[in-house]
């Protein structure tokens, strides 16, 4: 359900239309799963923070005055409740991402700079969807230190914009940037780290190309 | 061009990417990273791993569901979203 298609459905869910609030229901208890699922690391607590947001979002439904704004409104409200969670949570500790570490490793061989990086131009989108990649990105993005594990989140995987996820976290546009930046740098690390090992997907790619 | 300035402007380039790739960049900005993409097959190679690690996460759907809805859970959701409508309706 792409966003235009969640406005609608919330301007069916404040008029009261048949079959809105199963919809509704259905499509953002998963979303919010999932996001939760990698911010706070266990299916009971996502689990919870999902049923809490909705609970929540139908207590204050009437506060939203415009439906457009119905992704962030709810990321808001299920970030909060992770935020909750937390204090029972084992999380990481809050650490900084430096650039260096995040940088491809380079080298100078006879006046030619090069960096050491797996052939990523060759890797076919839907490879891009194998399970093991995506199991990949999931623990690359659940190693990430919270602060930027929330900001990849919401603006790559929910496709929120850096101000609507500023307001979300509370933090200027500016650190949103700088953090999205890091934290794709090293979801980018980690799953070079696995294209380039012995059965990494670039490996086996070449066995099936022949 | 000497290495260890190139490879300096190659910094500068990274640290940019994320707001190159999100078109959040200034046009002179913008134009100061594709003259330099032009020359340096490297920055193109990162830039694209880069450009497919965001397209990962954009098409990202996790193999774990939730359970399904339990029926105390749904109608203490359903209790809220009628009574909402009620107040609305008032």
């Amino acid at each position: 359900m792409d966003r235009e298609q969640e406005v609608e459905l919330a301007r069916q869910l404040i008029a009261g239309a048949p079959g809105a609030f199963e919809r509704f229901v259905e499509h953002f208890r998963s979303k919010v799963f999932q996001y939760s699922w990698l911010m706070c690391g266990h299916r009971e607590d996502a689990e919870e923070v999902a049923q809490e947001t909705l609970l929540k979002v139908f207590e204050n439904f009437t506060q939203i005055r415009e439906p457009e704004r119905v992704r962030p409104w709810v990321f808001r409200i299920a970030k909060n409740a992770c935020l909750m969670k937390r204090r029972k949570s084992v999380f990481a500790p809050a650490t900084e991402l430096s650039l260096d570490q995040l940088m491809p490793v380079r080298s100078n061989a006879g006046g030619r700079v090069a960096i050491e990086i797996a052939d990523w131009s060759a890797l076919p989108d839907d490879l891009l969807l194998r399970a093991e990649l995506r199991d990949t990105l999931a623990a690359a993005i659940g190693e990430l230190p919270e602060s930027y594990r929330s900001v990849i989140l919401l603006r790559d995987l929910e496709e929120l914009s850096t101000q609507e996820t500023a307001q979300i976290l509370d933090l200027t546009e500016d650190v949103v940037k700088t953090r999205l930046h890091r934290a794709r740098l090293a979801v980018r690390q980690k799953l070079d780290q696995q294209l380039r090992s012995p059965h990494g997907a670039t490996a086996e790619m070449s066995k099936q190309g022949g | 061009m000497e290495p260890h300035q190139h490879s300096e402007q190659c910094q500068e380039i990274f640290a940019l990417l994320s707001d190159y790739l999100n078109v959040e960049l200034p046009p002179d900005a913008c134009r100061e990273i594709e003259t330099h993409l032009a020359g340096c097959p490297p920055c193109v190679e990162f830039a694209e791993s880069l450009r497919k690690t965001i397209e990962l996460c954009r098409r990202y759907r996790p193999a774990e569901l939730p359970s399904p809805l339990g029926e105390s859970a749904r109608e203490e959701l359903l209790a809220a979203y009628q009574k909402m409508l009620a107040a609305r309706g008032a």
